[in-house]
């Protein structure tokens, strides 16, 4: 009887022991603000469209921890009509506002390249605001084999 | 912090330039534990600052989300002779600095 019942005790320590390196340890500062209230902060509610946005990922990433990903607007970047910011949003990471980029129009194009961890597969969005006040986005589809960001190690 | 940067050589005036930078850094996400099992505390440059003859031209605010070693590549045009000057820091407040010398014909 007492022995039964140590073994049952010692099975849930073993348990929780091997359980215990997967607890994610997760930052103070994330958060459950979805993708959506985020985009509506930087558009104050206004309309987003789609197309004039091109936003290149590669279909299938390997590795999660290195994405390369390409935002191209049409856009003619004179004074009077430019790209003011472009946004990216990748809703299954833990922090989905990947990055703000700022431009202007001495950018001359409007174009930007960079690199991003993804953690799993998933819809990439690209929100991009026009001098004129008017938002528009791209979304890409990428299937990551390795994620990034859960790699406790 | 160093960086490598790389600006299409030798433009003309009017002219579309590329520029590229590579910050050395691990951009760490704050979801890694060490050896001991202590999460490392999240670190990443968190902006960046591109001014062209002190005219800021490209601003970026990143997260965890960029990858280790963050690469950029943004465009400008060449509108004289001068300096670029980069300017990043993260999030212990490590601050880097970069200027390229750029010349501009026609």
């Amino acid at each position: 009887m007492l022995k039964n019942i140590y073994r049952r005790g010692f099975l849930a320590q073993l348990l929780a022991v091997c359980a215990w390196p997967f607890a994610p340890a997760r930052g103070a500062d994330v958060g459950s603000e979805s993708v959506e209230a985020m985009v509506r902060k930087v558009t104050g509610g206004a309309k987003v469209e789609t197309g004039r946005v091109k936003l290149e990922l590669p279909v299938l990433a390997d590795n999660g921890n290195s994405v390369s990903l390409k935002v191209n607007v049409d856009s003619p970047m004179t004074p009077a009509n430019y790209v003011k910011s472009i946004h990216i949003y990748a809703a299954r990471n833990p922090r989905p506002n990947v990055a703000n980029f700022y431009l202007g129009p001495r950018a001359g194009r409007a174009q930007l390249s960079t690199r991003v961890r993804l953690g799993g597969s998933q819809r990439v969005l690209a929100l991009v605001a026009l001098s004129d006040g008017t938002f528009w986005s791209a979304t890409a589809d990428v299937v990551v084999t390795l994620s990034a960001c859960y790699d406790a190690t | 912090m160093t960086a490598r940067i790389q600006v299409t050589p030798n433009p003309k005036r009017g002219d579309v330039i590329e520029i590229r930078i590579a910050i050395q850094h691990p951009m760490e996400t704050g979801f890694r534990l060490d050896d001991g099992g202590r999460a490392i505390p999240k670190n990443v440059v968190n902006k960046l600052v591109c001014r062209y003859n002190n005219v800021e031209i490209f601003r970026a605010e990143m997260g965890s989300g960029i990858a280790a070693n963050p690469f950029l590549d943004f465009f400008t045009v060449a509108e004289a002779s001068g300096e670029l000057v980069f300017d990043w820091v993260d999030d212990q407040g490590q601050t880097g600095s970069e200027r390229v010398a750029l010349t501009v014909t026609g």
